[in-house]
């Protein structure tokens, strides 16, 4: 009890609701918009390049178009794992209620999936229809459902089907802002929880989002071209690095803007988070996401930005930048939702959560849900070639 | 021989407070006979009056019935008979709570000391001992669900299993619930769980099975000092009615939160959340 007060004096016997000494909202509820984040910041680097003609990135524009695909497969399992009754999960769709944010999901969750997968078909048509040409058995009637039955790779259709590929991609950024802005809105819409209750959580999801997905990018392309001993296209990587910077400043200032504005106000919400802060997350918000994943990657990223080094260390920077910055998301993921609600409604105290290895929603449980998409990865990387130079173009 | 005195004596002791036991009926039937208000259990069950007067011999329509639930604060001894009855109801879970009792003190520097332990199940039957200050003031405070006329839990609930009745009650289709827990994040009350059984959202109902009977709730009809009061407010007569209608303080929890709760608190200080 001496611990609480010296951190708030507004908190003198801790007390928490007897309901609120459950953590409802676990670990899947943490890897939900970690998951779909990652599907949206690979989304947006192949929109660079297929949309704003971004060339320097069209090595890893493909692969980041699959990686997001195995990815977003995924996205709705830590959502089940975490359901109480998973079996009725279509309810969702079923019987939607109109005035839930979450309801929504099933649908934007759709339609995400659908523009993703169509994008991916036009892009690698040319190369399915060669393999179908190829292949014979199960195969070819795989290429022939993959390629819409249809091998005409003549100039008008492949023209064709760049106009298709630039109008689906266009329509694919609002539908991946929409996807993880609202990720963010479905926190940021719970009043009765001051750390989420905020506008800006849309905002600050969002650009943590183009953070986890680029860094990721950035961390595959990295380890994958140099385990195979391929080249790394350094145009490419300092295009990504850059653009990274960009969006980490801009995620980085909100998450502050944040804390320090309403530290400023010293509102009745500062009065109740500062305590949450310096208390249960002080370690796991000030020590781990601001300060070794969030202040050390932003002198590391300004290091590799700004000034002339060479390619070696650039390449192991930005390998060891991308990999602190995708611990930094992770652990804002887990701070916002863990520590969210670690502070009772009473506003006079706070739980704890320590996490079970062996639970529904347990560690052992993290690591599955987090390897499968890379299994669906390694499982579509046979079907759609990764880099640029394996395709018949 | 000492066995047959001792047994003579003992059968002599039972005929004799038999006969009294027989007396003290006679003298008590007939006194029962004479006021009318004893002769009442004799009826039979039909005609036990209601315990919700609007509802007595009527039958139930939903749109014509306004509830409210009033909580009377300087009434409540903590006794722990409210959540006693409420988890023998409901059988709720061991460490969820539909309703439950906090305990207030507080200092002479305005310090607020607030605990509920099991949430007040077994009462406070000993004083706070770990706090080492003069206590000024000293309170228990009933919570349960506050039937928001505008409930957070309804419009979060992402399929409709939580709802709304036209006669104001806040309900959970369990056949229906899938367990995400919005409206537990969303309820600023902190009344709803999920049952670890059924692994569905769970909250105090104000016994809605109860009041569609015409019965008060479970937790209403224990209260040994009256602090829970419970009855439609578009029945001018109702007790909740008239202590709305008359004078003095009455309030609700949480009222930034814009829930507009049906649940009111006379003798609820600021300390209370």
């Amino acid at each position: 009890m001496d611990a609480i007060q010296h951190i708030s004096p507004y908190l003198i016997s801790n007390y928490v609701f007897p309901n609120d000494i459950h953590v409802h909202w676990s670990m899947m509820i943490v890897l939900y918009p970690y998951i779909t984040g990652l599907v949206d910041g690979a989304f947006i680097v192949a929109a660079l390049y297929y949309v704003f003609g971004v060339e320097k990135l069209k090595p890893v524009a493909r692969f980041s178009l699959i990686f997001a695909l195995a990815f977003l497969c995924c996205a709705t399992l830590p959502l089940l794992l975490h359901l109480g009754r998973p079996e009725r999960n279509l309810n969702m769709m079923i019987t939607p209620s109109p005035h839930s944010a979450m309801a929504g999901f099933g649908y934007i969750y759709g339609i995400s999936m659908g523009v993703l997968v169509l994008i991916i078909l036009f892009i690698y048509r040319p190369f399915l229809v060669e393999q179908r040409l190829k292949s014979k058995g199960v195969m070819e009637i795989l290429y022939r459902l993959l390629t819409f039955d249809s091998t005409n790779v003549s100039e008008k259709s492949l023209n064709m089907d760049k106009k298709i590929i630039k109008f689906l991609v266009a329509i694919g950024i609002p539908i991946a802002c929409v996807l993880h802005g609202y990720v963010g809105f479905i926190f940021g819409g719970v009043k009765a929880n001051p750390t989420w209750s905020t506008p800006l959580m849309p905002v600050i999801f969002l650009f943590s989002a183009c953070v986890s997905g680029m860094s990721a990018i950035i961390f595959a392309y990295i380890i994958t071209k140099t385990f195979t001993k391929q080249k790394i296209d350094m145009d490419c990587l300092k295009i990504l690095v850059n653009t990274l910077a960009g969006f980490f400043i801009l995620a980085f200032c909100f998450e502050m803007l944040e804390v320090f504005s309403h530290t400023y106000l010293r509102s009745g919400y500062h009065h109740m988070v500062e305590g949450l802060l310096n208390g249960p997350l002080r370690d796991s918000f000030w020590k781990y996401q601001v300060l070794y994943f969030s202040v050390v990657p932003l002198f590391l990223l300004g290091f590799i930005c700004l000034l002339p080094i060479k390619q070696w260390l650039y390449k192991f920077t930005a390998f060891i930048t991308s990999f602190l910055l995708l611990l930094q998301v992770l652990f804002m993921r887990w701070n916002v939702i863990i520590g969210g609600q670690l502070m009772s409604k009473s506003a006079r105290g706070y739980t704890e959560f320590h996490p079970e290895w062996f639970d529904k929603e347990g560690i052992v449980a993290v690591i599955i849900v987090m390897a499968i998409p890379f299994i669906i990865l390694f499982v579509l990387g046979r079907i759609f070639p990764f880099w640029e130079k394996d395709s018949v173009n | 021989m000492d066995n047959k005195i001792s047994m003579d004596n003992k059968i002599s002791d039972d005929r004799r407070s038999f006969i009294k036991k027989v007396l003290n009926g006679t003298i008590g039937g007939s006194l029962l006979l004479v006021f009318s208000a004893g002769a009442e259990i004799f009826k039979s069950p039909e005609d036990i009056p209601a315990q919700i007067p609007s509802l007595k011999n009527k039958e139930y329509e939903i749109t014509k019935a306004h509830f409210a639930f009033i909580v009377d604060i300087t009434k409540c001894i903590g006794c722990g008979s409210c959540c006693v009855a409420d988890k023998r109801e409901y059988n709720v879970a061991d460490g969820y709570y539909r309703t439950w009792v906090e305990r207030y003190l507080k200092d002479y520097d305005d310090n607020v000391y607030v605990d509920s332990p099991k949430g007040g199940l077994e009462g406070y039957q000993s004083p706070r001992e770990d706090i080492d200050v003069k206590v000024r003031d000293t309170f228990f405070v009933p919570k349960l669900c506050n039937m928001c006329k505008e409930p957070p839990c309804v419009q979060v609930c992402p399929i409709g299993a939580t709802f709304q009745t036209p006669d104001g009650f806040v309900l959970v289709d369990h056949k229906r619930c899938v367990g995400c827990g919005y409206c537990i994040q969303a309820c600023p009350y902190s009344v709803r769980f999920l049952n670890p059984v059924t692994k569905t959202a769970e909250k105090c109902s104000w016994c809605y099975h109860r009041v569609r009977k015409g019965l008060q709730p479970a937790c209403v009809s224990v209260c040994p000092t009256g602090a829970r009061k419970f009855g439609d407010l578009n029945d001018e007569n109702s007790e909740v009615s008239k202590i709305l209608k008359g004078p003095g303080v009455i309030t609700v929890l949480k009222r930034e939160m814009g829930t507009f709760p049906g649940l009111y608190y006379i003798g609820a200080r600021r300390e209370v959340i």
